[in-house]
């Protein structure tokens, strides 16, 4: 579309006032955004085509026909003119046609779930390039990414080889947030059980602001990260120093890093258990919880049966997530996986907090299918 | 003076107020009606919820495992026989007949405290093997859905009990009959909810 | 005295001494000892005057929607000053919280204060200000005594302002949600939000909702069927129009944010598994639901606004709105249109090209239909005569303000721009920029429009001037920083900032906040100093400004029964019509007049629910059982009350209207 001189021109004339300041979303330093802030400065001048005249005429006419100006022509009665009713709706919708087809053609080759088929305007991509996967977790109130081809992770640090194609899978641990570096590309939601995906790539080396763009409780300021656009060199160098640090990241050090903390500090694991995204994405860090995707399958399926009514898990909720000072009012359930053995006598001690049944179902739950109990009425 | 107007008689000034008490027709039946819908509208989001929740079982029971589809044609067909006997109601409020009007009137509350009994039964029984509202976004949706249908057949069973206090303290008075009309759309529109209920949370719950 | 812990829980619920945060937040105990002592005046005055008896006869039990509009306009105006105060608390800690500066708010509480200032701009200040505008202006419009319900719009004003004190109750008693103005899920989830702030959110919601959905249908009733004779659809005044558009929106958007509250309430009360994580839940048919509401409430606010500016730009123009078809057209479009847009608040959920493509060309789309709008407004001003009149003022502001922010609105409706402006600060300019230059500067228009009608005088200009002014210069230095932070990348919501480069723009924006709190003060001293001033300021002809609809064919303010003999219609603009053709306004044949007659009912049954909705929030199950008993017993116990209405006796309208024949005459002497 634009031209990077066209934009740089148009970016000048319009914002030249605000030259001091880092305008990062008309001037990103990723391919993504870049085709973004061209949409934004191609939908302004669209949009002023129509605005610039409306408001000169209301000037205009608001002077002209003042009550001192006994000169200007005055006629109560006109109120309609065909001719002007035909410009007066069809201009605003040849506007909306030109904008509505840039939409629809732009919504789709910027749709981040789209693999990209470009480095930037003058790169194009194979079809069949491998992008580099970066996993992305929200938690409160701080960023995990997991680099699954280098096995590593780090919290609230991001890299990234410039000219490389990325792949960002992002989820969440419990809050909506939304993953946004504007230098890079646009923002997209994270949310638990659930995996958004994002393909951007980073033409320049720098060091670039990320944050959520969706607010999610008492941390959320604080929910930043450094974004380092670096040279093929300089991410291998990252990914040793990231190495150096001889750090685990498995089930338990998750559950403990999953807490609710504020102004986390950067920090790195040289080394991370590859089921563990997976795990995250499917709820089920706790191996005693069942895996969001098991769950579906026996849902797709027709549901647990009669049997499945009392394989619910309850015990307070491992991670204490309140706002405010006040305890947890409520005890959360969740469905216990099927399958796996619990780890680390994750039964016992969790099944006097039954806060739906009695003692007696209590007891069933434990046989988890409840004798007899028929299934009609 | 010129008159601007040509349709307009040119000999004798337009007419500009009524000398006489305008009486506008009453907006009653319109209000209602429109209440209706809005009340409709919500019956239509907890339909989509029921929609979109209706087979998240979370590993629990699902509908083949939970409804008896005999009680819920029992429970359907209590309702359905009460729009009919509230019919018959209104037939004999028309010929002004107050003992008629009282008795239909009774009838239809007896069938409709039929229902929400059984839909009590239902849910005690339901809630009894476990199958709770918390276990699963399925059930959460059923019981609201279902629920709230019953609160407002509970609610038009109250009302209707009023109604006929006051048709026998004060007749079948004009007032009273827009309350009775008014009552009769309520009804009628529970039983259009209910058919929607019935088919698509229990006949298509269980065999769809 | 009682140590029994379950006893007191079991009275008091979840209510403790630890609740009231005013014994450890200063900001919050300043607060209330103001409120306090503001209320003991007031209520000193009222007893030391003896107008107890003249507010409850003459006001509270009042089922004049003249009264109840106005009642309407003053509660707005006392939410907009708390929901302002916010506005200022939130500039004033977006100015200095860099870096190691933490400001003065914790986030605890700055997120609590956004959440307000939302909740109350939007459902008790511009709700208010619209339905009161409605209610006062409608009837009169269409040549009718009141409304087709009375008794239900008397209900429906006092549920609104029971919401309204259920949120200023959870300043002093508890806390509000943190949630931000829609109380997303999981967030609003009970389990990450344990606290009673989003309880009063979803009480104080639901009971000002039952008010609104009510008088939406008592209104639609009203234009449908109690228009004067003569008066067809298509001669029904554009701001009839656009509240008939704004009413059928309302009840067919408020039952889903009814619906949508009750969810997340069973949520939370009964740990049902609507929006949970885990156990089949589904937090975003919650962001679904709850914008299917919120899209069309926004059209609920801008469609009146643009009906006020409709009406002002052809009385002061001295000219006939230009296209009354196409108005009346697009206010239509835009109705049907607002109900297929709302997914663009959320293209970055991460639904399909296509879905997300479709919804950005629909909400385009509605640019037509508003932009044919402001082209009517502009050519109604085509050789007319402008007086500069402060309604006037305040529209051509609007024409000014507003198209921007359309556009703006326009550049977020494309996916993949909004992919990098949605969440941010340009979002929060824009619709700061729709809402304040369309409804804010509408509903101002509207009030100083129809002030005199109301009252009987003009509101004084100099400071009406000075608060347009204040507003206008104010919302372009509040709001346009802000634009700028939107492109620089900053997000909404934050109370705190690491960049020091951004804080001369919060600085602006704060700045311009105070510009914006002078034009609250001019607004208030107009009508302070035109009371003082009323006799200069009186207006005896009824109308003022030389008007064109029916409202000012009446007197100012217009007796009980607004018309002592129901006009017909002829043309639209009917009062222009009947100035044009010689009406003569009669003076005798009076006869007794049919009216609808005051009841406590209204007040009575909303302010039990406000106490269910106290119970409810604190869990004070007892209180919750007899309140709801009390409720539906005193609604059962209203229907037993069968003498609703008298007449005004013909002698006595006889003695109003040779009143004003007199005042008429001595006008014309």
């Amino acid at each position: 579309m634009l031209s990077k001189l066209v934009r740089g021109v148009a970016v000048a004339s319009m914002f030249s006032l605000l030259a001091g300041c880092n305008l990062v979303v008309i001037d990103p330093s990723g391919d993504i955004a870049s085709q973004q802030s061209d949409l934004i400065i191609v939908s302004t001048i669209l949009m002023l085509l129509i605005i610039i005249p409306v408001m000169a005429l209301t000037v205009f006419f608001a002077w002209k026909y003042r009550q001192g100006n006994k000169d200007a022509e005055y006629d109560p009665e006109w109120h309609h003119s065909t001719k002007l009713e035909v410009i007066i709706w069809s201009a605003p919708l040849v506007i909306i046609i030109a904008l509505g087809a840039i939409t629809w053609v732009t919504t789709h080759t910027l749709d981040p779930y789209r693999p990209l088929d470009r480095i930037d305007a003058e790169r194009p991509l194979d079809k069949d390039h491998k992008p580099m996967v970066i996993e992305v977790v929200s938690l409160d109130w701080k960023w995990l990414f997991v680099y699954p081809e280098q096995g590593i992770a780090t919290v609230n640090e991001l890299a990234a080889p410039i000219d490389t194609p990325i792949q960002f899978k992002i989820t969440s641990s419990g809050i909506m947030n939304s993953f946004f570096i504007p230098a890079l590309a646009g923002q997209i939601y994270s949310m638990a059980g659930m995996e958004t995906k994002l393909h951007a790539v980073i033409n320049e080396e720098g060091v670039y602001e990320g944050f959520s763009g969706n607010y999610s409780g008492e941390g959320f300021s604080h929910m930043r990260f450094k974004f380092h656009g670096l040279s093929e060199d300089g991410f291998n160098e990252w990914v040793s120093k990231v190495k150096s640090d001889e750090n685990f990241l498995g089930r338990s050090q998750y559950l403990e890093l999953e807490k609710p903390s504020i102004k986390e500090p950067v920090h790195y694991y040289s080394a991370v258990d590859p089921e563990l995204f997976g795990a995250i994405l499917n709820m089920c860090v706790d191996q005693s919880k069942m895996c969001m995707n098991e769950m579906m399958s026996i849902d797709e399926n027709g549901g647990g049966g009669l049997a499945g009514v009392y394989n619910v898990m309850s015990l307070t909720y491992d991670v204490p997530r309140m706002r405010g000072s006040q305890p947890l009012p409520e005890i959360k359930s969740y469905v216990a996986t099927l399958c796996t053995a619990p780890e680390e006598g994750g039964f016992s001690g969790e099944i006097t907090n039954l806060p739906l049944f009695d003692n007696v179902q209590r007891d069933r739950a434990m046989s988890v299918a409840p004798a007899g109990v028929s299934t009609g009425f | 003076m010129t008159m601007a107007n040509n349709t307009a008689s040119q000999t004798e000034a337009p007419v500009f107020y009524l000398k006489e008490e305008h009486h506008p027709e009453t907006g009653t039946m319109l209000g209602f009606w429109i209440y209706l819908m809005s009340d409709c509208l919500i019956f239509a989001i907890l339909f989509a919820t029921h929609g979109v929740l209706g087979r998240n079982y979370a590993a629990g029971p699902s509908p083949a495992d939970l409804f008896d589809l005999k009680l819920v044609a029992i429970n359907t067909s209590m309702l359905l026989f009460s729009s009919i006997t509230y019919g018959f109601a209104m037939l004999q409020m028309e010929k002004g007949k107050i003992a008629g009007t009282q008795l239909w009137l009774a009838i239809t509350g007896l069938f409709g405290i039929a229902f929400v009994g059984l839909e009590l039964y239902e849910f005690h029984h339901l809630w009894h093997i476990g199958a709770t509202p918390m276990r699963s976004g399925f059930l959460s949706a059923f019981y609201t859905l279902v629920a709230t249908h019953g609160l407002h057949v509970t609610f038009g069973i109250i009302w209707l009990v009023t109604l006929m206090v006051q048709v026998s303290k004060r007749g079948l008075i004009p007032e009273n009959k827009r309350r009775l009309m008014c009552l009769s759309m309520f009804w009628h529109f529970l039983d259009v909810v209910w058919i929607g209920v019935f088919s698509v949370v229990y006949l298509l719950g269980v065999l769809g | 005295m009682f140590s029994n812990p379950d006893l007191l829980h079991f009275i008091f619920g979840r209510l403790s001494i630890d609740s009231i945060p005013m014994f450890h937040e200063p900001i919050v105990a300043v607060t209330f000892a103001a409120v306090v002592l503001g209320g003991l005046v007031v209520m000193g005055a009222l007893t030391y005057f003896r107008l107890w008896g003249y507010l409850w006869n003459e006001w509270v039990t009042s089922i004049d929607h003249k009264k109840i509009g106005i009642m309407y306009i003053i509660l707005a105006i006392v939410m907009l000053l708390r929901g302002f105060a916010d506005a200022l608390m939130m500039r004033a800690q977006q100015a200095v919280a860099f870096g190691d500066v933490a400001g003065y708010l914790p986030p605890d509480h700055y997120d609590q204060i956004f959440t307000a200032h939302g909740v109350i701009m939007i459902f008790f200040v511009a709700m208010p200000l619209v339905t009161g505008l409605m209610n006062f202006v409608v009837p009169l419009q269409i040549g009718a005594r009141d409304v087709a319900f009375p008794f239900l719009n008397n209900f429906s004003f006092w549920m609104t302002t029971c919401g309204a004190v259920l949120i200023m109750v959870s300043l002093f008693v508890g806390e509000f949600a943190k949630t931000g103005w829609l109380a997303y899920p999981p967030l609003s989830d009970i389990v990450y939000s344990p606290g009673v702030g989003v309880d009063y959110y979803i009480w104080a919601l639901q009971i000002a909702g039952v008010g609104t959905l009510l008088s939406g249908v008592n209104l639609i009733v009203t234009i449908v069927k109690m228009r004067a004779p003569g008066m067809s659809m298509m001669k029904m005044p554009v701001f009839t129009w656009t509240s008939l558009c704004t009413n059928i929106l309302i009840v067919a958007a408020f039952p889903v944010l009814t619906a949508v509250l009750v969810l997340l309430g069973l949520d939370r009360y009964a740990g049902t598994n609507f929006f949970t994580n885990d156990l089949g839940g589904n937090a975003m048919m919650y962001i679904n639901l709850i914008w299917i509401w919120g899209h069309p409430e926004v059209y609920i606010l801008i469609l009146p606004a643009f009906g006020v500016f409709s009406e002002v730009v052809s009385t002061f123009c001295r000219k006939r709105l230009f296209g009354y078809n196409s108005m009346v057209y697009a206010t239509v479009v835009i109705t049907i249109l607002s109900y297929i847009v709302w997914l663009h608040h959320f293209f970055t959920m991460g639904s399909g090209a296509s879905v997300n493509a479709f919804f950005g060309i629909t909400t385009m789309i509605i640019s037509i239909p508003t932009g044919a709008k402001v082209f009517n407004w502009l050519f109604t001003m085509y050789k007319g005569r402008i007086s500069f009149d402060v309604p006037m003022l305040w529209t051509i502001g609007f024409m000014l303000t507003f198209v921007i922010g359309g556009m703006t609105g326009v550049m977020l409706a494309v996916p993949p721009a909004d992919f990098v402006l949605h969440n941010s600060l340009f979002l929060i300019a824009h619709f700061h920029n729709v809402i304040i230059g369309g409804v804010v500067f509408g509903m101002f228009a509207g009030i100083v429009y129809w002030f005199p009608k109301a009252f009987g005088f003009k509101l004084d200009e100099f400071w009406g001037k000075m608060s347009f002014w204040l507003w206008t210069i104010g919302f372009y230095f509040a709001f346009m920083p802000l634009y700028v932070l939107g492109l620089m990348g900053v997000t909404r919501r934050m109370s705190h900032f690491d960049d020091p480069s951004l804080q001369i723009w919060f600085v602006i924006a704060a700045f311009g906040a105070v510009l914006i709190a002078g034009g609250i003060g001019s607004f208030i001293m107009s009508i302070v100093v035109a009371v003082i001033k009323r006799d200069k300021l009186r207006d005896e002809t009824g109308d003022p400004w030389g008007g064109r609809t029916l409202e000012w064919s009446t007197s100012s303010p217009p007796p009980a029964y607004n018309f002592a003999f129901t006009p017909v219609i002829h043309e639209l603009d009917a009062w222009a019509d009947m100035k044009k053709r010689g009406y003569v306004r009669p003076t005798s044949g009076f006869i007794d007049i049919h009216m609808p007659k005051n009841t406590g009912a209204g007040f009575i049954l909303a302010a039990i629910s406000l106490v269910l909705g106290f119970a409810l929030v604190w869990h004070i199950w007892w209180l919750v059982a007899v309140s709801f008993i009390l409720l539906v017993g005193g609604a059962i116990a209203h229907t037993f009350n069968y003498d609703r209405d008298y007449h005004i006796p013909a002698s006595e309208v006889v003695a109003t209207e040779d009143e004003r024949t007199a005042l008429l005459a001595k006008q014309q002497a």
